[in-house]
Formats: structure tokens, C-alpha cells, sequence
């Protein structure tokens, strides 16, 4: 026992309540962090490997890239000898891809444009537009959806299929709102008329609500930025 | 060097023809060099109109493919010696001429020529790409109807896509009870939507398509409502600031005492 601990481990493992927590040393090279991650495994009881529900495991990787075929190998590694599965891979680094990825997806796209008729208008990110979108038009984000004008022809946020999107606009008048795939048109016969600054969003029922923009913050606090002090 | 106006709407059937032919006639009448340029092959209207049908020799596929040269195919008008018309073939269809023939030749109409019409077809293909081609600048014609404001609105979007000044606004055909009753749209509404800048408002006649069908333009009628709408319209492209018509009808003796009395009707 000694003698172990005398030696850095390149893998560190702790159990909490959601599942295993895998520390793994980011200076090592990846076949000596395998290696010892199996003869680890090995060392355990394979008392749940006959269960039906599989184990879930976290990875934290520190300042290690991992490659796909790296995470497959891990993850191979995991299944045969706990069976378990990597449910979250918590690192301190990104590629540059994903990094740009990450950023256009965070991004407000700013539009100074009344959309027309025919027109489409596709963004990454969240679009905020300055202007009108005519009946015939569409706007589409794979964010949020901010329209300072009247709003009368189609608007898709959460492109992607992000459901939390949101779709404002100063004046909603839709022919049709989709956020993520739920998609919800105005009744035929709508006698009310539309108050200003309306905000669409989908609620854990899986259906689309419309409200005044004030009640915003209560279903998706997330859409503000966090400000400094 | 004159400029090249195209006159267009998407729909059908909103008076893009007996537009240019007034306008075209109200600038001739203020002393401008004008032509005409029908570009709608195949279904060409703007020489009836005019009453020019049985003077044509030669049309615009005759000059593109080279069979006369330009001043050939010009006819100019009985009334006026300042304004001619370039008709469009009747024989072909759009396909018959490219946008990169339609380019030279309405350049070498603006040397000649203070104001270069283009007739516009409906639609928007061939046709519509040919008419544009050339243009400086656009008018749009829209009527007061939901359907043809929304083909405007896809117009206009297309005309974002070409290399020219931001479209001009022309809404014909209005009738005031309509919109006054809320049965169509109005002009704020219309203007509202299309964000693009009023360049005038022509109220339905039953004279405006009497004329048209006599080939005498109605412009040259001095006392019609259309008439000065059109003439005011022309003078808004030659730069004056005229202000808009008042539509309503208020000719009665009820709202001549009105008027006196001093009482908005």
C-alpha cells in the first residue's frame, strides 16, 4: 500500500451520488492513463455487471484534449470491465472549432432589414432584427429569436432543436411561431388583439405559450446576460 | 445621359402598362424626351394603349437579334414628337432576350432620351430579370388588395438583390369608401408594410380604362382626377415636392358647405 501511494496515480476515482467521478491526470501519455485505468478496473468487484442499468460515469480530464477515437477507447475500456457509460466529459480545453462553434452559437446577430415576402434569413446564434419580418417572410436562428418590429410572417428559434429558445417581438402578429419542432400557428378566429411585447417559449408540457415580455424572466431567467456588480 | 426607370409589381393586372403609358405621357407633356420599352414578349399591351399598335414595323427581338438597328423599332407618338415607344415582340416569348442584351440597349436609349421607361411583365422571371437589367431605378405598383402588396413586398425584395437606387412607390386603383370602411387596406397600411418611399396615389376611374381602351392616354385629359395623379406623379420624378391628392369625393353641396363652414368630413 505504501509503495502505491508513493507513485502519482494518473487515475483518480470517487464515488458520489449521481455515479463515479473519474480524475484523470492531464500529463501522462494516453496508453499509460488506459493502462492503468484497466488494471483499476480490474481491481473492483464486478458485482454490477450483471445489472440491467448501467453505471454512470463522469470524466474530468483537466487540460487533456481528448481525440473521438481516445473517448471511444475509453469509453470500450468502461463498458467491459464496469459496465458503465460516460455520461459527462468535463475538460478545461476546446478545440479551435469548437471554440468558434461555441461563440457564433452565443452570438447576437444584429439586423438592420425588413424581411419580405420570399425571404429567408438564417442565423447561428440569437437574431435580433431591426425592423419588420412581412407576411411570407421567415426568420430563423439557432438562439433566440428578438424582433423590434412587427412580426407577421414566420419565426423559428432554436433552429437546432433548442427548446428553451425564445421568440420577442414588439409586435406579434405570426403566421407561424416554431421554436425547436413545436410549432403553433394563431387560432382563425383570434379576437384578441395582440398586447405589445410579446414572448414566445415552450413550457414543460411540450407546448408553446405566448405572454407579455415582463413574464419572461420567471420561465427562462437564462436569457439575460449576467452583468458585473 | 437620362435615367431608366422600370415599372413593375409582381401580380398581374395592378396597371404597371397604363402607368408607364400616363407617366411616360405627363413627362412628355412637361417637355421631357421620353421612351417607352416594352419588355412584356409575347403579351404586349403598352402599343394599345398608347394607340400605336398599326405603327409598328420592327419590336425589341428585332433589334437585340440584329435585324434593324435601334431607331427603326422606335415609333413615336402621334401627340407628342418627344415620345416614342419601343414595342415588344408578340410572336416570342421572355426567353427570346438575356439581361446582358437588355443592358446595352437601355444604355443607349439614355443618351438620347431625358426618361427611359421599362413595361415590366408580371412575374418574376425571365421577364422580370430582362426588365430590371437596365434599370437606375424602380416603381413599384401596388393596388389597395392583400394579395398584390404581398407579391410587392416579394418585388421589392428581389429588387434588394440588384444593382439599383431602393424602389419607389405607386398605389392605383384605390377606392376611398373601400379603405374608409375598413374593406381594404389603406394607403398608411399599404405604405406601412412595404417601407419603401410614396411616390403617388391614382384613384379607380372608370375613365382611366375607357382611355386605355381608346389608346388615348388619360393623362392628356387635364381635368381628370387620374389625370393630375399621374401628372403629379411625373413631377414627383422630375424632383418637385408636390403633395398628394385628397381622394375623397367632395364634390356634393353637403360637403361644399362643409368645406365652407370649415368642417373635416
Amino acid at each position: 500500500m505504501v509503495q502505491k501511494t508513493v507513485k502519482k496515480q494518473n487515475v483518480l476515482i470517487k464515488g458520489t451520488k449521481s455515479g463515479l467521478t473519474f480524475i484523470l491526470n492531464d500529463q501522462c501519455s494516453f496508453d499509460s492513463l488506459l493502462s492503468e485505468l484497466q488494471e483499476k478496473l480490474s481491481e473492483r468487484p464486478r458485482s454490477v455487471s450483471n445489472d440491467s442499468d448501467f453505471v454512470r460515469v463522469k470524466l474530468v480530464t483537466g487540460k487533456r484534449y481528448l481525440e473521438r477515437n481516445q473517448i471511444e477507447s475509453l469509453e470500450k475500456t468502461l463498458s467491459d470491465y464496469i459496465h458503465a457509460v460516460i455520461d459527462h466529459i468535463d475538460s478545461d480545453v476546446l478545440t479551435k472549432k469548437e471554440a468558434e462553434e461555441l461563440r457564433k452559437n452565443q452570438e447576437v446577430n444584429r439586423l438592420l432589414k425588413v424581411v419580405r415576402s420570399g425571404q429567408v434569413v438564417e442565423v447561428v446564434g440569437d437574431l435580433l432584427l431591426l425592423g419588420d419580418v412581412n407576411p411570407g417572410g421567415t426568420v430563423k436562428a439557432t438562439g433566440n429569436i428578438y424582433v423590434m418590429g412587427k412580426l407577421q410572417g414566420i419565426a423559428h428559434a432554436g433552429s437546432d432543436g433548442d427548446m428553451n429558445a425564445v421568440i420577442c417581438a414588439s409586435l406579434m402578429f405570426p403566421s407561424q411561431l416554431r421554436i425547436g419542432d413545436v410549432i403553433r400557428r394563431p387560432p382563425e378566429m383570434d379576437d384578441n388583439v395582440p398586447q405589445e411585447m410579446e414572448c414566445a417559449f415552450v413550457n414543460d408540457k411540450g407546448d408553446m405559450e405566448v405572454d407579455s415580455i415582463q413574464k419572461l424572466v420567471q420561465y427562462r431567467p437564462d436569457v439575460s446576460s449576467i452583468l458585473e456588480n | 445621359m437620362g435615367e431608366a426607370i422600370v415599372v413593375t409589381s409582381g401580380k398581374g393586372g395592378v396597371g404597371k402598362t397604363t402607368t408607364t403609358a400616363n407617366v411616360g405621357t405627363a413627362l412628355a407633356l412637361s417637355g421631357k424626351r421620353v421612351c417607352l420599352v416594352d419588355t412584356d414578349i409575347g403579351l404586349r399591351n403598352l402599343d394599345v394603349v398608347m394607340g400605336l399598335e398599326n405603327r409598328i414595323i420592327y419590336d425589341l427581338v428585332d433589334v437585340v437579334e440584329g435585324r434593324c438597328r435601334l431607331s427603326q423599332a422606335l415609333v413615336t407618338d402621334k401627340r407628342f414628337e418627344c415620345l416614342t415607344l419601343l414595342p415588344a415582340a408578340q410572336t416570342k416569348d421572355k426567353t427570346a432576350i438575356e439581361p446582358e442584351q437588355m443592358k446595352p440597349l437601355i444604355n443607349e436609349l439614355k443618351q438620347d432620351y431625358d426618361y427611359v421607361l421599362i413595361d415590366c411583365p408580371a412575374g418574376i422571371e425571365q421577364g422580370f430579370k430582362n426588365a430590371v437589367s437596365g434599370a437606375d431605378k424602380a416603381i413599384v405598383i401596388t393596388t389597395p388588395e392583400v394579395s398584390s402588396v404581398r407579391d410587392a413586398d416579394r418585388i421589392i425584395g428581389l429588387l434588394e438583390k440588384e444593382d439599383i437606387a431602393p424602389p419607389n412607390l405607386i398605389i392605383n386603383r384605390i377606392r376611398p369608401h373601400m379603405s374608409k370602411n375598413g374593406d381594404a387596406l389603406d394607403i398608411e397600411e399599404v405604405v406601412t408594410i412595404l417601407a419603401i418611399e410614396l411616390l403617388g396615389i391614382v384613384a379607380d376611374a372608370d375613365d382611366v380604362i375607357r382611355a386605355s381602351n381608346r389608346g388615348e392616354p388619360i393623362a392628356m385629359d387635364p381635368k381628370n382626377k387620374a389625370s393630375i395623379a399621374y401628372r403629379n406623379i411625373a413631377r414627383r420624378i422630375c424632383g418637385e415636392t408636390v403633395p398628394l391628392l385628397n381622394l375623397e369625393d367632395n364634390s356634393g353641396v353637403f360637403n361644399k358647405m362643409k368645406k365652407f363652414l370649415g368642417i373635416r368630413g
